[in-house]
């Protein structure tokens, strides 16, 4: 597997705001109706520095971008994010194989779910990035089957009751929405694995 | 003299923490160092890690900073600011758990009256529903 880092973060940044309408929609629903606009910033600020990722080296791509996000995002997507790629960045190499990408997921997740002081279950984007981890960080893997967990998790938050996040004001009135930021989970899964299979 | 602890307030508003630092100015007096921050780098609506770290760096003290937060966002962009301090700053600078209105103004008068860090936090986080 090769990774272009510059390509990478370029297939972020696409789908962040590529997606602001629908996640702000999912977010009008159970919360502020910004996650679609935060994200979009984020990747517009992404995209601004592309330059710089270009020169990058992965874990210095990982790093930078998740620096950015914490930076520019707004809501708590952008810490949450911000973490999860900065701890990547520090856990992987310049040229990793599946098994140590799969291995700083772990950890960028383990982060992720530390400062958000988050559990599974709770409607968030943990319960879509928990499971792909999970799966990412087993032996054998396959695209088509993290593609397909990635979606079947952001779905599974529909019928839970929120419990962290703005969402958690609304109680039992959470249920029946999808999780806007688990939605942006699984795209941002998509968009990566994307990127990545271009390469092969 | 003693380092009196160190007071930063985030909100998702920069209305709303300034309104917060007005309130606790008058209380605080000069010895006591208080900086806040809100909003995103553009103006909406937020809170966004850097500005939580320049409001650590403006507030900072020997003794140790509080940050008062309202929503979500306002937590864990400080909880990561915290992560990114270097590590002899680390230990020393705490999120309260405390409404972020009272809690200001009380974490302000312990702070002024020269206690530790800890009491500082605790007196605020007494404000919360238990």
């Amino acid at each position: 597997m090769r990774i272009d880092p510059a390509r990478l973060i370029d297939a972020i940044a696409d789908c962040m705001i590529e997606n602001m309408q629908e996640l702000t929609e999912l977010d009008a629903a159970i919360g502020d109706a910004d996650h679609g606009l935060n994200m979009r910033k984020g990747g517009e600020a992404l995209r601004a520095d592309m330059a710089a990722f270009k020169a990058a080296s992965l874990p210095q791509a990982l790093q930078l971008a998740g620096n950015i996000l914490a930076t520019t995002v707004g809501g708590a997507a952008g810490p949450l994010y911000g973490s999860l790629l900065m701890t990547m960045g520090k856990s992987i190499g310049p040229d990793p194989d599946l098994g140590e990408v799969g291995k700083a997921l772990v950890a960028g997740v383990e982060a992720m779910e530390r400062l958000g002081k988050v559990e599974a279950g709770q409607k968030t984007m943990l319960d879509v990035w928990k499971p792909v981890s999970r799966l990412v960080a087993r032996e054998g893997a396959t695209v088509q089957s993290v593609r397909a967990l990635a979606h079947e998790a952001a779905v599974a938050t529909i019928p839970m009751e929120a419990r962290r996040g703005r969402a958690s004001y609304l109680g039992e009135r959470s249920r029946g929405h999808m999780d806007p930021g688990a939605r942006s989970s699984e795209l941002l899964i998509l968009a990566v694995i994307d990127a990545l299979e271009f390469e092969q | 003299m003693t380092d009196l602890v160190g007071i930063v307030i985030v909100s998702h508003s920069i209305d709303i923490a300034k309104g917060i630092n007005d309130m606790v100015r008058q209380i605080a007096g000069s010895e006591l160092k208080v900086a806040f921050c809100g909003g995103t780098a553009d103006g909406r609506l937020g809170t966004n890690m850097k500005s939580v770290q320049d409001a650590i760096d403006a507030a900072w003290s020997p003794a140790g900073v509080v940050i008062l937060v309202d929503l979500g966002s306002a937590e864990i962009n400080s909880e990561l600011a915290i992560d990114m301090l270097p590590a002899e700053r680390r230990g020393s600078v705490v999120v309260c758990n405390a409404p972020i209105v009272e809690g200001a103004v009380v974490a302000a008068t312990e702070a002024k009256s020269g206690s530790p860090l800890a009491d500082v936090k605790r007196a605020a986080e007494e404000l919360s529903p238990q």
